[in-house]
């Protein structure tokens, strides 16, 4: 048990010391902050996005959860260019993170058309919820 | 004069008036009686008037024994080419006719145009005269019944039918008068179109009748063939060269003769056809007096006489036509004693005159039968018409079993019938006597055959003339004079009796249902108590007395409940529209004989000699002697007749169980119509049904084969069509079917599993792309345990 817990804190906190308990790891992961770990944040934030979109019934969740995955994606973005900014010595300085403000304001956009095209069909038949939208099928 | 045309063409107006116009502008029954009869009306006048023209116009000088034709209307009717026909020389050694080498040509058009001779102008008159009665009775004996105009419209168009055959100039005409008055004939007996028994009639009349029409005009084409012309003058003319054929011989006179007298068999109703006569009955009783006894039935005679100098060339004709002339009227005469229907009785009566007509044919008396066609149409239609008042008082009941007593009810119906009764019995000096007695005696002194058959004959027709003075009687006691069978609704008119009788019917109905017996008994009480407590100021004499009347109704009463069915009626005379042409009938009937006086002028013999010839028989002594002999013997089964109908009734019904063999014979009419029904009409559908498996079996081979074989070949070319080429066609379209089955299940319409798909999509992307990685990641998170693995050799390494 102990082991499998062992091997889900290596995922997560991404620390190098294989060896040593829970607690040290805890404490090397959350201190030495790595680009391991924003990876992971931004994959489970992907995953859970995902699984928003997949199970939740209500259309504005769905939207929150695909809101989800786009910040996912940006916080990967920002991870890597601070990364790559770190290891070629100052070049290519804020390439991630002016790319992460376009995706945002693109998010910002969708956001209000898919608002405006979800409260249109709410007033044509009072419902957000997606297994009832079912008018493209055969 | 020339105004002929116009007799049979204004009874043609009314009927367009009536037939065309009365039903959509609803014309009152006033209005459609009023045009009925104003068409007859002025027909009769016409007659009238041109009946005297005439007479003085063939007397003129030059237009001796001429008919006249009338100019207007006069046209070519059927325009036919020239052709030739053999003229026949008469070979003077053997009487025999010999066929020459020369041809006549002749012009086969035929003409359509109205003549008036001494035979057409009283024919003429006589129809109109009675037609015009029996219109007017028949305005009261149809009110308020339904299709009034209807029935005004079909009795017009038969007036203006009988006078086309009548006044037509040719044979043709008379053929299309003839059908005519068929149709009409047709037409009237189903004129209760609802009932069964009228529809089937009617067409029985029509059928027959059509058996006989076929004679008529295979008789019309052989006349056409041997003389080119069916003009009757023109035949007239060319007979002269034709010898007689004697007896035995049949050469194409007597042809011609049988052709026709089918003709007449058909239509006058003579043994074996007379059956539709009878069923004709079912008409209105205005049709049964107008056509199948006075007017329509008489063109078979008609025909005779017209053609008298055809007939008169054959004799074996003659002789046919006289033994089916009196056959037939002693047939018909016993079948009419045991009828128990008013009108049959008088069907058969009327067959059994017209068999006297053709016997008087027969034996070359042509003047004699159109003599009795006038009288027999007087007061056959006069007891027809008083048949009709007496089953228009009994509320349409015509079994003459249940009546009886009508005498005080029907004044005047019963007296005018007793006149026709006398005259049908040929009681001097009525009409009957007089025409019968010179049919009879011309019978007896006939010289064409061997004076051996005439004795016969007259023997046969003697006989009948008494069975009808019994048949007669028996319709008049059993009517009029045997006691009541009915009873009465209320006392309109009549003695005490009839009072009483109603206050039984009275307490009768109060009663209501229950069986005989019990309201036979219970009625006679209850109404001994009803006639005391009935009005108690009565003083004690009339109680008694009505108390003693009480007690023999009560026998009665039990007499007559015994029997099921009484009827309960309220006779009532008719009002004067019918009892008026009854009076004038009667009138006729009484007196029309004297225009054929035996001694002194003889008028109608006068009348009619241009038309046929008569025998220079003189009148005398052994005709009175005949004449009293058959008066007694009638009178005698008259008084018979009411002797056991009226005073003894039982010994009726003891006769009837005695001479059962005949009784039953008489009352099943000879079995003829079972064999006409039954039998014959049985043979025949076999033998159509073995025509018909003729035709199924050997003709129908032929076309049915080459369909056959159509169909296989098409069978075979149809399944390549069908599992070669479209097996194609039908797998593309079932493939796409399918697909679509399993492709469609994918476009789920939500939202969620399209994602899902996507993501599935795009984990087995990253899968396949980036599967090195993955595996290095796998190792990199579970690091290989460190595996025992057998320590290498150190040679090896």
């Amino acid at each position: 048990m102990i082991n499998l817990l062992n091997h889900i804190l290596l995922i997560l906190l991404q620390s190098e010391a294989a060896s040593s308990g829970v607690k040290e790891r805890l404490l090397e992961g959350l201190f030495n902050v790595n680009i391991n770990n924003f990876l992971v944040l931004s994959s489970l934030l992907f995953v859970i996005g995902i699984a928003g979109v997949l199970t939740r019934r209500n259309v504005i969740v769905i939207f929150m959860s695909i809101e989800l995955i786009l910040n996912a994606v940006n916080i990967n973005l920002v991870a890597f260019s601070r990364y790559w900014f770190l290891q070629s010595e100052g070049k290519n300085a804020y390439m991630g993170e002016i790319f992460t403000i376009f995706v945002i304001v693109v998010a910002a956009a969708e956001a209000v058309v898919g608002l405006g095209i979800i409260i249109a069909y709410y007033r044509n038949k009072e419902t957000v919820a997606v297994d009832e939208i079912d008018l493209m099928k055969w | 004069m020339d105004l002929i045309w116009l007799i049979p063409i204004l009874p043609l107006i009314g009927f367009l008036i009536n037939g065309l116009l009365a039903k959509r502008f609803n014309f009152s029954e006033k209005l459609i009686g009023g045009v009925g009869v104003a068409a007859v009306f002025l027909a009769f006048l016409l007659s009238l008037v041109a009946f005297f023209n005439y007479s003085s116009w063939s007397k003129q000088p030059g237009n001796q024994a001429k008919p006249y034709i009338s100019k207007t209307l006069t046209y070519t009717w059927i325009a036919g080419g020239k052709a030739s026909i053999p003229i026949n020389t008469v070979n003077t050694s053997n009487n025999t006719l010999e066929e020459t080498s020369k041809n006549n040509i002749v012009d086969l058009s035929i003409r359509w145009a109205y003549q008036i001779d001494h035979l057409s102008a009283l024919y003429a008159l006589f129809v109109t005269f009675v037609g015009l009665l029996i219109h007017i009775f028949s305005i009261g004996y149809m009110h308020s019944q339904g299709g009034f105009a209807r029935f005004f419209a079909y009795l017009n168009l038969f007036m203006f039918m009988m006078l086309t055959l009548v006044l037509g100039s040719n044979l043709l005409m008379t053929f299309v008068g003839w059908e005519g008055v068929g149709l009409c004939s047709y037409l009237l007996i189903g004129f209760y179109m609802t009932r069964k028994e009228a529809a089937e009639a009617s067409k029985k009349a029509f059928i027959i009748n059509r058996i006989g029409d076929l004679g008529f005009i295979l008789a019309i084409i052989a006349i056409f063939s041997t003389f080119g012309t069916v003009e009757y003058q023109e035949i007239a003319r060319l007979i002269e060269t034709y010898p007689v054929e004697t007896l035995g011989t049949f050469g194409v006179m007597s042809f011609i003769s049988l052709g026709l007298f089918i003709g007449a068999t058909g239509k006058s109703a003579q043994f074996p056809l007379y059956i539709w006569l009878p069923d004709a009955m079912a008409g209105p009783t205005p049709v049964s007096a107008l056509i199948h006894a006075a007017t329509m039935v008489t063109a078979g005679i008609y025909l005779l006489a017209r053609m008298n100098f055809i007939f008169e060339r054959s004799l074996t004709m003659m002789l046919i036509i006289a033994i089916i002339g009196v056959l037939t009227a002693f047939i018909a005469a016993t079948i009419a004693i045991t009828q128990k229907d008013i009108k049959k009785i008088l069907a058969y009566s009327t067959i059994s005159q017209l068999g006297f007509m053709f016997l008087s044919c027969g034996v070359g008396a042509f003047v004699a039968g159109v003599f009795h066609v006038l009288t027999h149409a007087f007061f056959k239609a006069q007891l027809f018409l008083g048949a009709g008042s007496v089953i228009h008082a009994m509320k349409d009941e015509q079994d003459i079993t249940k009546m009886g007593g009508l005498k005080k009810y029907l004044p005047t119906t019963y007296k005018t019938m007793v006149i026709s009764w006398l005259a049908i019995c040929g009681i001097a000096p009525l009409a009957g006597f007089w025409s019968k007695d010179e049919i009879l005696a011309k019978t007896f002194s006939s010289t064409i055959f061997h004076p051996v058959i005439g004795k016969f004959l007259w023997f046969l027709a003697f006989l009948t003339a008494g069975i009808t003075a019994f048949y007669m009687t028996r319709l008049m006691a059993l009517t009029f004079w045997s006691e009541q069978k009915f009873l009465g609704e209320t006392a309109s008119d009549g003695g005490e009796t009839t009072d009483d009788s109603d206050k039984e019917s009275k307490t009768e109905q109060h009663q209501g249902g229950g069986s005989f017996k019990i309201r036979a008994v219970t009625a006679g009480t209850i109404n001994t108590e009803s006639t005391s407590s009935k009005d108690p100021i009565t003083s004690d004499r009339e109680t008694n007395k009505s108390n003693a009347e009480t007690e023999v109704i009560k026998e009665q009463r039990l007499k007559i409940n015994l029997e099921p069915s009484v009827l309960v009626v309220n006779p009532k005379e008719s009002p004067l529209l019918m009892t008026l042409p009854l009076v004038i009938l009667a009138f006729f009937a009484a007196t029309a004989g004297f225009i054929g006086l035996p001694i002194g002028y003889n008028w109608i013999e006068n009348w009619l000699k241009p038309i046929a010839s008569t025998d220079t028989h003189l009148f005398g002594t052994v005709d009175i002697i005949l004449a009293l002999v058959t008066m007694i013997w009638s009178g005698a089964m008259a008084y018979f007749a009411y002797h056991i109908y009226v005073k003894k009734p039982q010994i009726a019904d003891d006769l009837a169980i005695k001479l059962k063999p005949f009784y039953q014979l008489s009352a099943n009419k000879w079995y003829w119509d079972d064999l006409l029904d039954v039998k014959l009409a049985s043979l025949i559908n076999k033998f159509n049904n073995l025509l018909g498996e003729v035709d199924r079996f050997g003709l129908d081979a032929i076309p049915n084969g080459s369909a056959l074989i159509t169909r296989g070949v098409s069978i075979l070319s149809g399944s390549m069509d069908r599992y070669g080429l479209d097996l194609l066609v039908n797998l593309i379209g079932w493939f796409t079917r399918v697909a679509s089955v399993i492709l469609r299940t994918f476009q789920t319409g939500f939202l969620n599993n399209y994602a899902l798909v996507i993501i599935i999509g795009l984990v087995i992307i990253i899968v396949g792309l980036e599967y090195q990685a993955i595996q290095e990641f796998y190792v990199y998170l579970f690091p290989a345990t460190p595996k025992i693995t057998p320590t290498p050799t150190p040679g090896i390494k």
